[in-house]
């Protein structure tokens, strides 16, 4: 059912226009934000592996400014929301034009969106290492960057909504779902988590407190991840994946099924990062059994992905962009699998608080995020600048650099956060705790803080691979980039007179 | 679809669904992926069905949280931070301690033995912003109030490695050097009482000269236990007032007779 009939000559007849609808795409606005996402994704992995080496070696903190509690707000804001988010914002701006078979609404907007969004970021860089932070994870801005991202998000959605409503194509293909899903609930979580009342330019206290502050950055927090790092990027797989595969996607049922349980049911799980804590045991215990729930809607991206390959699983051979894609997909499936089994009471008391946590993000940022991005790139490049890759041998050295530096980089954290855990509650025979001075919890794992450091490295080096063959790429595309034209009939029934085609995945 | 059509091709868009509708859709049998099909040349509609969607497991969680009074029982003896411990937290904050440290004992034994009491929704009625942290890269601070001396900490932030010499925690020397901005408090204060935290006018107006007399206190302790002296006006004065009474407020609650710290925070003896 996935495969739209193809239109018979005698329909094509049927329906010929009279005229014909000429318009162009805006790529220029997506070579911008693909180059902000390599820029800010190097300047992001770079203070990440600062921060490594201060865990295990001190002396790397230098001065006030750059020291690892100033610091790894920076790492974590600058992955999340310049890294990511510029490359979701690249992947919507190319994508949802050529679904809708429309112009983005305004140019003026989408480079608002632009130079706003590297505005914040810029201010983000600057006073974060000043320590003006609010101290909530991923929502540490001050309440005047915080009113700048509502104010460039608000242009961002009326530009993304407005080229909605006057698309040519009627029907919604499922990666638009999953744009209109991320646009509405980040404006929600943002703006509910950082309401707060000021006490000077830079420095605001929250409305709520204690345990009600707590709950809400948790709502705030894990939907961070629900719909900054997993929903748009579901979108991004549902159109890049089927283009880079040549196949339609697996099955339209199951984008169905998998998007409206996991937009419901992600909301609720909040609270497992509060697991054992001051929380209300029913909240945490919600929270447990909504993310549980969330496995299988989240197993359905990942299926919906990997099945997308079936009968085209040759073709890894030969596309970096595939590989990554499916090593992306696959970590996706790994984390998502890992994140209801850390929410389970009993996992998360030796779990929380440690490096399990920590390894467990970045196999889905790394992984997921980080090698759909890079996929996605590869496949970008040679469409926005209208020349080959520079070197594939370049981008197969990211491959595996970058895959080997995310084993080598989760495996030790994966030991430094069950060993610690273990070390926390370890009794003797007489009742007492075998490793009273905490101390000694740390020293054990400081050797595997610097393994951690080398697959880092081995991460940051593939992607400064990637820098390079972004550049020399760019540097052999023509002058002039014209934007691609598009005409296609003028139906007779007006803006909604056409057909929708749920696999149709028209340039 | 296959293959990338030019830019002159008819544009791929149909569907046997679609082809045959509307009229042939009643005849069909309706099934919730017909529906949905509509629905997805809907973004309106769309639209306003997710964010009905998003809204109510949030909803259902917090409303209650914040409606039922049980849910955050309250501790007579929790009171807010003073003027100077109060602006102690914001140092905490810019510093990020945060990151590494949680304040929040979880209600296990092998917790409870090395870090004292398990901590309570009604400790953390004033603290605005919660700071429970998601990371102990050091040990748990829930329980830190009084445990050392107040030179200790002072050393403790200049060099950490003079207290542990293992330890792994930057050091954070210029707290000894920095003057503390005392001018700010009474705005911080008043924020904080706009946010629900009870100070009254007059402690605001008398916020400054408070945190004057704490840190005179405490800067003279410093120096009367061999430490250095002068640090009156410092930033790490503000720290250590607040790193004292963090956690302190259930411990030293012993006043009705009888009554222990842990009997406190029982839903029976709260108000």
């Amino acid at each position: 059912m996935e495969t739209p009939a193809s239109p018979t000559p005698a329909q094509t007849a049927r329906r010929a226009p009279a005229q014909l609808d000429v318009f162009r795409y805006d790529d220029g606005i997506v070579r911008m934000f693909v180059i902000a996402t390599v820029t800010w994704g190097i300047v992001g992995m770079l203070v990440g592996l600062l921060i490594a080496v201060q865990m295990p070696f001190w002396k790397a903190n230098l001065g006030p400014y750059l020291t690892f509690g100033r610091l790894r707000p920076l790492h974590t804001n600058a992955v999340i929301f310049a890294f990511a988010g510029n490359a979701i914002f690249a992947a919507i701006y190319y994508s949802t034009q050529r679904l809708c078979k429309a112009r983005m609404f305004s140019d003026v907007m989408s480079r608002v969106h632009f130079w706003g969004w590297q505005a914040i970021i810029v201010a983000a860089a600057i006073t974060l290492p000043l320590g003006l932070t609010t101290s909530k994870e991923y929502a540490e801005l001050e309440w005047p960057i915080d009113l700048a991202i509502t104010v460039v998000w608000v242009v961002f959605a009326v530009n993304f909504f407005w080229t909605l409503y006057k698309r040519r194509e009627p029907h919604m293909y499922v990666a638009l779902w999953f744009y209109i899903a991320t646009i509405i609930t980040v404006a929600v979580l943002h703006v509910g988590n950082s309401l707060a009342i000021p006490a000077s330019l830079f420095k605001s206290y929250p409305v709520y407190a204690g345990v009600q502050d707590a709950l809400v950055q948790w709502w705030y927090g894990h939907n961070a991840v629900a719909f900054f790092l997993t929903t748009p990027f579901l979108g991004l797989m549902y159109y890049f994946l089927p283009k880079a595969a040549e196949r339609p996607v697996f099955s339209y049922r199951l984008s169905i099924i998998h998007f409206w349980s996991l937009v419901f049911i992600y909301i609720w799980a909040g609270p497992h990062h509060l697991n054992y804590t001051a929380l209300p045991e029913w909240a945490a215990t919600l929270g447990m059994v909504f993310s549980v729930m969330l496995w299988m809607p989240s197993w359905g991206g990942m299926i919906n992905g990997l099945f997308t390959l079936r009968g085209a699983w040759h073709k890894l051979r030969d596309s970096v962009v595939l590989r990554m894609f499916v090593i992306g997909i696959t970590f996706y499936g790994m984390s998502t699998f890992e994140g209801p089994l850390l929410s389970v009471k009993s996992v998360n008391a030796l779990s929380h608080y440690t490096d399990w946590t920590v390894a467990h993000v970045h196999a889905g940022a790394l992984g997921w995020n980080g090698f759909i991005i890079f996929g996605m790139i590869y496949w970008l490049v040679p469409r926005l600048w209208r020349t080959d890759l520079w070197s594939p041998r370049l981008a197969n050295w990211h491959f595996w650099l970058g895959t080997l530096g995310i084993l080598v980089y989760i495996i030790p954290m994966y030991v430094a956060g069950v060993t610690q855990g273990l070390m926390w509650r370890a009794f003797d025979d007489a009742g007492r705790l075998v490793y009273p001075d905490f101390m000694e919890t740390v020293t054990q794992i400081v050797p595997l803080y610097w393994v951690r450091v080398v697959g880092g490295s081995m991460y940051f080096t593939g992607v400064l691979l990637a820098a390079v063959n972004l550049t020399m790429s760019i540097r052999n595309a023509p002058k002039l980039l014209p934007d691609p034209a598009v005409a296609m009939p003028l139906s007779p029934a007006g803006r909604h007179g056409g057909d929708g085609g749920h696999a149709a995945l028209a340039d | 679809m296959a293959t990338r059509p030019s830019p002159t091709d008819p544009p791929a868009a149909t569907s046997v669904v679609a082809e045959t509708a509307p009229n042939a859709l009643p005849a069909m049998k309706q099934t919730i992926f017909r529906r949905h099909r509509q629905l997805e040349g809907w973004p309106l509609v769309f639209t306003i069905l997710v964010t009905v969607g998003i809204l109510v497991g949030g909803l259902v969680e917090f409303i209650p949280l914040v409606l039922v009074k049980d849910n955050v029982p309250r501790i007579a003896s929790v009171k807010p931070f003073t003027p100077l411990e109060a602006v102690g937290r914001d140092l905490y904050i810019r510093e990020g301690c945060v990151n590494c440290h949680s304040q929040m004992i979880r209600p296990f034994r092998a917790e409870i033995e090395r870090y004292g009491d398990f901590t309570k929704a009604g400790e953390t009625v004033y603290e605005h912003p919660f700071l429970w942290g998601s990371k102990r890269t050091g040990p748990d601070l829930q329980r830190i109030g009084g445990k050392y001396p107040n030179l200790w900490h002072v050393r403790h932030m200049e060099d950490p490695r003079s207290t542990n010499p293992q330890s792994i925690m930057p050091p954070y020397a210029w707290l000894l050097k920095d003057d503390l901005d005392f001018a700010v408090i009474p705005g911080r204060l008043r924020a904080l009482s706009r946010v629900g935290v009870p100070y009254t006018d007059a402690e605001i107006a008398d916020a400054v000269a408070n945190a004057e007399r704490q840190a005179t206190a405490i800067a003279q302790d410093v120096a009367a236990q061999g430490g250095p002296a002068g640090l009156e006006r410092k930033e790490i004065v503000a720290l250590v007032a607040y790193l004292q009474r963090m956690g302190t407020d259930v411990r030293t609650s012993q006043a009705p007779a009888g009554a222990t710290a842990t009997d406190v925070a029982t839903p029976d003896s709260v108000h």
